[in-house]
């Protein structure tokens, strides 16, 4: 018999069903389940319990400490609450146990405890929840039939099936931040995941700070109208560097997010986040991005199967770097890049996966043009976090979030002591970033020159084992890599297969050899088992192979006992299909392996006494800065300017981009350097000849008292550069025509000389990026700029035209741009084919040049017209071959590495700075002289040099002295001495060409020698 | 990258190309080898300056050597890549080992075995 229900909840919202015992029904049935609900037991209180309990026959208990009308007795859980949740029943527990402590000692127990609040939304400790998520419905799972489900008790939900629980997964929002379920640790094989890692305050006393705290990438998602936050095929320039990186989402295969296929058309819009003050307040140039986003145009194109299609936005193509223009001309011409000059305003989806960008032509055309991918070149900023680090140092920062320096002190702060460099100081790129952290390590060193070395430890290593006369033992260890090896190769049979080869004493296989406990074993097994040569089959040498011969060195072996097998990039990861071919094939890696080891024989390296002195070449900004960071920090140099004044061409400039007068700054470094003690300045000299190497240099130096010789350990080369003549424009047949520096000469002569002008035109890229100098001068736009806002500044009357091909006012330098364009300077853009004409007209000049805006071609009379000339290297043919540095084909100096090593010579101990590199204006100049100084200084700290290792040695019995070594050499090493050809140990850079064409096999290259590389090569077929 | 090419390829790693000797090539056939290939930095960036010139001169001086021998001169080559070249690195591989497999056994082995 069934009641009817008048109520299931009471007023409190808690179950308590009234009923109607009079509406009934009777239904028949076999069988009756009852649903069974759940109630408190207080039978044990018994019946006169002064418990106060509740008429629904719960225990009555103070919400907050759980204290019932019993002092001493309290409650919690399902006994007070009624039937609710485990967790609530927990919290009551811990309330209770902390109200039951407070008890014991007396306490109040509800004093400062509060119930626990959910915490307001903006306080709330999870991920942020992405604004545009889809929603997705709950997962149904299927039921059991009612038919079949009647006759028994089994569970009736099926479950989900495995879709269902995928679907379900991707569900999820991962709001979660981590709750230390460890089962991160449990599933990692290595056993990264460190838990017990916590924040730690330290103390540290340091003499200097540096600060690089780096850029934040510019978040699109502002862009409304560029759906890069609603559409997966819209992506940020960093992001696409994920889609090209081998380690990336995709393993290096270009691919459309949206569906995995290869795209067909690509484009870069310029700009996203800079030169842009309506939708952020970074009106600054990013100074990278053009460059970059060539750069992935040209390597989308390598990565792509099908010929891809890549087209660049841009407002002005910014490659003023070095060879960054010759890159520009290479994508355009060899690689086929467009490059359209427009600003796009919307990205347009269209269907599932591609995208439309209208656009206007430069001849006023609109367009539409359909994408599969499109990719935002987004800007530098920099980050809330260093904003807030810099508040806290006192660190004045610019209204871009940019350390405030002088041109004068480009890595300095307004605080004595901290230095900024890299993005952190205004945005940048990767060689200007490298050159500046040297910078700062250059001058932080002044003031840390006292206390040198006294912070240093050292590492001690056992002594090293003696194993001459010793039959080679070798131990090889065969890795897992976790499951990038065993997972394809069968390592187990690796192993036992190196434990059948000649010499092998030990055999090993390992999860990760290069974790700390497998190199412990290395170390026992090297000790219990005598070994004497160690091989590890595993991954790159490039990568691993400084660590394990660092392990060996510990277990006192010579770090030359090593060889090793590469059998995960060279075999695992690029066989994975053929897993048995695959384990055949790291067989005869091993066998390889084993076989050089068994030859290989421990080489020294020798220590030598160094020369802590320095010679700089060129007495101009650079050169000047360069000498008095190195004498600051104590040591001595030798200063060599050809002429007979210091300054170089500073002593023309009237002021850097920033505005400061640049006479004063010049005079001031000019007296420091000709006061220094520690410098000794060489006037109307020239270095004409060098012998020795890194630490131990013999240089002459011609001077007018006649020749010098220097020893010195290091050499900074700064010789400069000079502004070109022009050959077109009438230069140098009509006086109203001058170079930019002419110019500067005539305002510094008269400054009101605009007030007599009614007109004056700049001339850009006179000289440069043309085919004659393929190269973009780098400062004159910003200098051009600069003079044009003077003339304005001096009579806003005049009329000043700017003739340009793209405006290169880089970085921050672009408020000089937007302030000219304020004061009215009109700027005309022309192309390399149609460059503007000029002929003379009385005292005054016509120009002819074709409006871009119009279309059509404009005339006008200028009383000035101002050549920004090609900055040009000064000729350094003789220094470079007393040196061996070389230069490349435009003259300038030619660093190590264009963006790792940009102040390092490839050879050691060899500098360079200043406009020998490349065109700079005087901050970057100032910046790559310290940063020359930064690096020499690593080699004049030392205290001996360390030579030797893999470098050539002469046997003189069977030298002929054909000479063949001497002509073969890059570096000019080998020398004929005592009737023999003799390399010096320290010069040799172990690149083994002398070894392969040594007629007379005299020349051996240590760690490769013939030997060596026959018993590998043999090895490899049986 | 993990670009697959065939499992005959076995590298053999020198310091720079211009290390590798015409006695190191020729070894390798008379051990075994059908083909042999330089993989050496593109021109213009050998970080020894001029190893690969020098290299790619010994393969073709090599071609001369092989030729009179008998052998097809196209067992040997030399290739200019840039580290970053993965791709390039595994088509070479791919082309070459083809190559190879049109060309058959190395003249050397079938010498040998008769």
């Amino acid at each position: 018999m069934l009641k009817k229900v008048t109520r299931v909840f009471d007023e409190n919202k808690r179950f308590s069903p009234e009923y109607d015992e009079k509406s009934t029904q009777e239904i028949a049935a076999d069988m009756v389940i009852k649903a069974i609900g759940q109630r408190t037991d207080l039978s044990f209180l018994g019946d006169k319990s002064p418990l106060e309990v509740s008429p629904r026959g719960t225990i009555v208990a103070d919400q907050l400490t759980m204290a019932t009308n019993l002092p001493g007795v309290f409650a919690g859980g399902d006994v007070v609450t009624g039937p609710w949740i485990a967790i609530g029943a927990v919290a009551a527990g811990r309330e209770a146990a902390i109200s039951i402590d407070r008890f014991f000692k007396g306490e109040d127990l509800a004093a400062g405890r509060e119930k626990m609040k959910l915490l307001p939304e903006d306080e709330q400790d999870y991920n942020p929840i992405p604004k545009n998520i889809e929603q997705a419905p709950r997962a149904h799972m299927d039921f059991r039939g009612a038919e079949d489900r009647r006759h028994d008790f089994a569970q009736f939900e099926l479950g989900l099936t495995p879709e269902q629980v995928a679907a379900e997964g991707e569900r999820c929002l991962n709001c979660g931040i981590c709750c230390e379920c460890y089962q991160c640790v449990e599933v990692c094989k290595a056993k990264a995941p460190a838990h017990d890692q916590v924040a730690k305050d330290l103390n540290l006393n340091v003499g200097s700070v540096i600060l690089a705290p780096g850029f934040d990438p510019f978040d699109p998602s502002i862009f409304e109208t560029y759906s890069y936050s609603k559409h997966p095929n819209v992506l940020t320039s960093m992001e696409f560097e994920r889609v090209l990186s081998a380690s990336g989402p995709y393993q290096g295969h270009l691919q459309r997010p949206s569906d995995g296929a290869e795209p067909k058309k690509i484009a870069w819009l310029q700009c996203v986040g800079s030169r842009d003050i309506n939708h952020c307040d970074n009106g600054y140039c990013s100074a990278v991005c053009c460059m970059y986003a060539i750069k992935e145009a040209v390597i989308a194109k390598e990565h792509s199967h099908e010929p891809l299609d890549t087209a660049i936005f841009y407002m002005d193509m910014r490659t003023y770097g070095k060879d960054f223009e010759k890159y520009y001309d290479r994508a355009r011409e060899e690689h086929g890049v467009r490059f359209i000059r427009s600003r796009v305003h919307t990205i347009d989806p269209i269907d599932g996966e591609r995208l439309r960008i209208e656009y206007a032509t430069e001849d006023g055309e609109a367009k539409a043009e359909q994408f599969d991918m499109v990719v935002l070149s987004i800007g530098l900023q920099t980050g809330p976090e260093a904003i807030e680090t810099a508040k806290r140092l006192d660190i004045d920062l610019t209204k871009y979030h940019f350390t405030e320096t002088s041109s004068f002190a480009p890595v300095g702060t307004n605080r004595p002591g901290i230095f900024a460099c890299g993005s952190f100081a205004g945005p940048k790129d990767i060689p200007q970033a490298v050159m500046e952290a040297s910078a700062a390590a250059g001058i932080a060193s002044i003031d840390l020159a006292e206390s040198r070395g006294t912070l240093t430890k050292e590492v001690v290593y056992p002594l090293e084992k003696d194993i001459s006369g010793q039959s080679p033992r070798v131990g090889v260890f065969v890795c897992n890599c976790g499951i990038n090896i065993g997972g394809i190769v069968d390592v187990p049979a690796v192993r036992d297969y190196a434990s059948t080869l000649p010499y092998v004493a030990f055999v090993d296989d390992n999860l990760f050899t290069c974790s700390q406990d497998t190199q412990a074993k290395i170390k026992n097994a090297i000790e219990e088992h005598n070994l004497n040569r160690v091989v590890v089959a595993s991954c790159s040498p490039r990568t691993h192979e400084p660590l394990f011969q660092e392990t060996i060195r510990e277990a006192g072996l010579n770090k030359y006992l090593f060889e090793m097998a590469n059998i995960r990039d060279q075999d695992s990861w690029v066989h994975q299909g053929e897993p048995e071919k695959a384990t055949a094939k790291a067989k005869d890696l091993v066998r390889m392996a084993v076989a050089k080891a068994a030859l290989v024989e421990p080489l020294h390296q020798v220590d030598l006494d160094l020369t802590k002195a320095a010679v700089v070449i060129g007495g101009g900004v650079a050169g000047m800065n360069a000498a008095l960071n190195l004498a600051d920090s104590g040591y001595p140099v030798h200063l060599v300017e050809k002429t007979d004044t210091l300054g170089g061409n500073a002593r023309f400039l009237l002021n850097t981009w920033k505005g400061e007068p640049i006479a004063p700054y010049v005079e001031d470094l000019a007296a420091k350097v000709q006061n220094h003690a520690g410098i000794n300045l060489h006037l109307n000299s020239q270095l004409t000849h060098a012998k020795g190497f890194v630490g131990n240099f013999v240089s002459t130096i011609k001077t007018p008292q006649g020749d010098l010789s220097v020893e010195h350990g290091v050499a900074v080369l700064a010789t400069g550069g000079h502004e070109s003549k022009p050959s077109e424009y009438l230069y140098g047949q009509n006086q109203a025509v001058v170079t930019s520096l002419e110019f500067d000469a005539e305002l510094k002569g008269d400054p009101d000389l605009p007030k007599k002008m009614e007109a004056v035109a700049f001339v850009q890229c006179v000289g440069s990026r043309e085919p004659e100098r393929p190269y973009c001068s780098r400062l004159c736009c910003t200098h051009s700029v600069e003079s044009a806002i003077k003339v304005k500044e001096n009579n806003p009357e005049a009329q000043v035209y700017i003739l340009y091909r793209d405006v290169r006012t880089y970085g921050v330098r672009e408020d000089l741009y937007k302030k000219a364009r304020e004061h009215g300077v009109l700027f005309i853009r022309y192309k390399l084919e149609q460059k503007p004409e000029v002929a003379a007209n009385g005292q005054r000049l016509t120009v002819n040049a074709i409006d871009h805006v119009l279309g059509r071609p404009v005339t006008f009379d200028v009383d000035r017209l101002v050549l920004a000339a090609a900055i040009e290297p000064n000729q350094v043919k003789e220094l470079a071959e007393a040196f061996k540095t070389p230069l490349n084909a435009e003259g300038f100096f030619l660093e190590a590495h264009m963006k790792l090593r940009p102040v390092d010579f490839a050879s050691e101990g060899l500098y360079l700075a200043g406009l020998a590199h490349f065109p700079k204006p005087m901050d970057e100049a100032i910046a790559q002289a310290n940063a020359a100084a930064g690096r020499a200084l690593t080699v004049l700290a030392k205290d001996q040099i360390r030579v030797g290792g893999v470098v050539a040695t002469v046997d003189p019995s069977k030298c002929s002295v054909c000479l063949t070594c001497v002509r073969t050499c890059p570096y000019g090493v080998p020398k004929i001495k005592d009737g023999a050809a003799f390399i010096e140990v320290a010069s040799c850079y172990g690149c083994g060409a002398c070894a392969a064409e040594c007629p007379g096999k005299a020349i051996t290259l240590q760690h490769f020698t013939d030997a060596q590389i026959l018993a590998k090569e043999k090895a490899a077929f049986n | 990258m993990r670009l697959q090419y065939p499992t005959n390829i076995k590298i053999i790693q020198l310091p720079c190309s211009g290390r590798v000797d015409i006695l190191h090539m020729l070894k390798s056939f008379e051990d075994g080898a059908d083909g042999v290939y330089v993989a050496g930095c593109m021109e213009g960036d050998c970080h020894f300056l001029t190893g690969n010139f020098k290299a790619r001169r010994k393969v073709n001086y090599l071609k001369g050597v092989l030729a009179a021998l008998g052998i097809e001169p196209e067992r040997v080559e030399m290739f200019n890549m840039s580290s970053a070249e993965g791709p390039r690195f595994a088509q070479v591989a791919r082309e070459f080992t083809a190559k190879i497999k049109e060309l058959g056994p190395s003249p050397v082995k079938k010498a040998k075995a008769a």
